[in-house]
Formats: C-alpha cells, structure tokens, sequence
C-alpha cells in the first residue's frame, strides 16, 4: 500500500459523484450519457492513484470511447424521449427505492465500519516493474481460460447483438 | 493520507446512486446507464483492495468485469433497439408482456 494524496482522492471522487448524480436524474438521456462519460473519467482518475495504469487506460478506450459512443448511437436512434418523463418527477417508487438504497448502503457501510482496514505492509510490490506487464503477465499465466471465455462470451454478445437488431426476415 | 476505507465509501455511494437509478427512471437507456454505475462501483472495490493488500489479481479481475459489461450492454441496446422498433418506446412501463 503506497500512500496516495488524499485531497486529489477527495477532488476526483467529488467530480464522480457529481457526474453520477446527474446520470441519474436528467430528463434528456444525451444529458445522462455526457455526465456518464464525466464520472468514467474520474473513476480512471482513481485508478492512477491507485497504481492501476492499465485499467485507467483501458476504462478510458473501453467505456468512453467504446460503450458511451454505442450509448450515444442508439439514443440517436430512438429518438422521442419517453412521455412521463419529460421532467423528472420523481416517480411513483421513488421514495421507496431511496430507501432500499440507503439500506443497502447503510448495511455495507456497517460492515465496513465493523471489519476495519488493515493494510498488507508490503509496499511497493506493484510497482515493481510496469503495470501493464504485471497485468498480462498475471493474466497470461494463470487467467488463461477466463480470458479465452471472456473472449467467446464477446464473440457471443456481438452475434446476438446483431442478430437481434438486424432488421429483416427473421425478427 | 488515503485509506482502503476511503475508496470503498466512494464505491458505496456509487453503487447507491446506481440501485436508485435502476429502480428510479423509467427510461431503459438511463437505467441501463445507472447498471454501468453499479459495475464501476464493483471495479473501483477491486482496484481498492489490489491497491491496499498488494496483489495484481484484482485488476485482472476488474479487467473481466469491463469485458463482460462491453457484452451487457451490446445485448441490451439491442433488445432495446428490437423493442422500440416494435412497439416505438423506450419506457419500462409499457413492457409488461410477461406478465402473466
């Protein structure tokens, strides 16, 4: 565990949780996508003060430039917003979901409080050699078979993607 | 100087804001938005702990975690694209053709 500045942590998570409160209660879904991308940048934000360079990158490439674009395509796609919620009001379960979150939030949080910390004292073991070498090496070596999955259930999802959306005789 | 405890709270209330997203919004493709908030809030603990009890396997995992999620969401948007074609709609109250 290598120490980290707390107030870059605090700076970053502040701009995530700005970004994700607002995901959450725009009307207009282009509004929720834009603030989507601004918390993925921050969440990759943390991940460099974490030490995790690679995953920073990949979260970057992957989540903004990949998903969000395929975000963005379909709500250019299907263009009217939906009638109810033209402006956000609220929902008819929004007080109940408001409290089944903080429940769970508050559940997880008493676990984390009555669990402690402790931190492994061997420091600087993750940065010996690079982060991305470290990452494919462990991934290579002994996560073969999750990654040649992973790589069929892609293979899978992007058939079926198409297959669903494609317009045509067999929809 | 940040704690393990740090980043899990962060993670916490993330994933909050996520469950209530899902529950909240009507809209599939925000709510499909709120899922990918909720999978971040998972990746952030995995990066958290792979910080804090040195050890590489947690970012391979949170690696896995945006595969599957790049997966998730292809499939999702187009079911949704299938449903708007059907029935010109994105909003979840409309689709209650399960329901016995």
């Amino acid at each position: 565990m290598t120490e980290v500045s707390l107030p870059l942590f605090l700076l970053f998570s502040a701009v995530g949780l700005f970004g994700a409160v607002m995901v959450v209660t725009r009307t207009q879904p282009v509004h929720s996508a834009l603030y989507l991308v601004l918390t993925l940048f921050a969440v990759a934000a943390i991940y460099v003060l974490l030490h995790a360079e690679f995953l920073a990158v990949v979260q970057i490439l992957v989540y903004a430039g990949g998903i969000m674009v395929l975000f963005l395509f379909v709500i250019f796609l299907v263009r009217p917003p939906v009638p109810g919620e033209r402006r956000w009001h609220g929902g008819r379960h929004v007080l109940l979901s408001a409290a089944l979150a903080v429940i769970l939030a508050a559940a997880l949080a008493f676990n984390l409080v009555e669990r402690g910390s402790r931190a492994a004292a061997d420091a600087g073991a993750l940065l010996a050699g690079g982060n991305m070498e470290q990452v494919s090496m462990t991934l290579f070596r002994y996560y073969i078979l999750p990654f040649e999955t992973v790589s069929i259930l892609l293979l899978v999802s992007m058939i079926g993607a198409i297959a669903l959306a494609r317009k045509g005789e067999g929809a | 100087m940040l704690t393990v405890s740090h980043v899990m709270i962060l993670s916490l209330v993330l994933f909050g804001i996520g469950v209530f997203g899902v529950l909240t919004r009507r809209n599939i493709l925000i709510v499909l938005m709120s899922l990918e908030l909720i999978l971040n809030a998972a990746n952030l603990n995995f990066v958290a702990f792979s910080w804090a009890h040195p050890g590489i396997q947690g970012q391979v995992f949170a690696l896995f975690v945006i595969c599957v999620a790049a997966g998730e969401v292809a499939v999702g948007l187009a079911i949704l694209i299938t449903l708007f074609r059907n029935r010109n709609s994105v909003n979840i109250d409309e689709f209650h053709l399960m329901k016995g």
